[in-house]
């Protein structure tokens, strides 16, 4: 599935035009990622978080060379997923 | 940000389109999403990020409470890797052109 099939599902099932389907599509996904990029998590009940974590500055090796490095502290995304969706995907 | 946040925010940018389609259409997208990933499917969404389906082995288990062995059998589990466009302006908006 790609953003595509998923403009299709809105267009089929809200009945929007294709592009003003995709206009929506687009500004949820624009939203969700600015909203991550300022810190904030995301929490989409019945699918799941997207959480923003920050990572510590830490002393990192260099496999290759062994040499000491400096890893600075740094923010990751992480996505736990919802119980509802993990059993939906589970169900026989 | 939850859910009915998401489509205040998203509403805002489109004031043509009435609250509740939006609103309509933002539940679309998920129950279209969370569909595909019932059926085994991969999400690919270019600069955000990839959901795929992972598999779990079975394994034993233990219940913390009683101590009893429980066997825990294959599961199926999200799994959603960040694309790099989105690590990137996560990561205190290093590198944030395409916003």
């Amino acid at each position: 599935m790609t953003k595509v099939d998923i403009i299709q599902v809105v267009h089929d099932k809200l009945g929007y035009s294709k592009k003003d389907s995709a206009t929506i599509v687009e500004s949820v996904f624009d939203i969700m990622k600015e909203t991550l990029a300022s810190g904030e998590d995301l929490k989409i009940s019945g699918f799941g978080n997207l959480v923003v974590k920050e990572k510590k500055a830490r002393k990192g090796r260099n496999p290759q060379t062994g040499e000491e490095i400096e890893i600075s502290k740094r923010r990751v995304l992480t996505f736990k997923s919802s119980q509802v969706l993990r059993r939906a995907m589970n169900r026989e | 940000m939850t859910k009915r946040e998401l489509v205040e925010k998203v509403r805002e940018r489109l004031q043509d389109y009435p609250l509740k389609d939006v609103a309509f259409a933002v539940d679309c997208m998920l129950e279209g999403m969370k569909e595909a990933l019932v059926r085994g499917e991969r999400i690919e969404l270019r600069n955000f990020g990839v959901f795929s389906v992972r598999s779990r082995d079975s394994r034993m288990g233990r219940n913390p409470k009683t101590d009893k062995e429980v066997y825990i059998p294959t599961r199926r589990a999200p799994s959603f890797k960040v694309g790099r466009e989105l690590k990137k302006i996560v990561d205190y908006g290093k590198d944030s052109h395409g916003l």
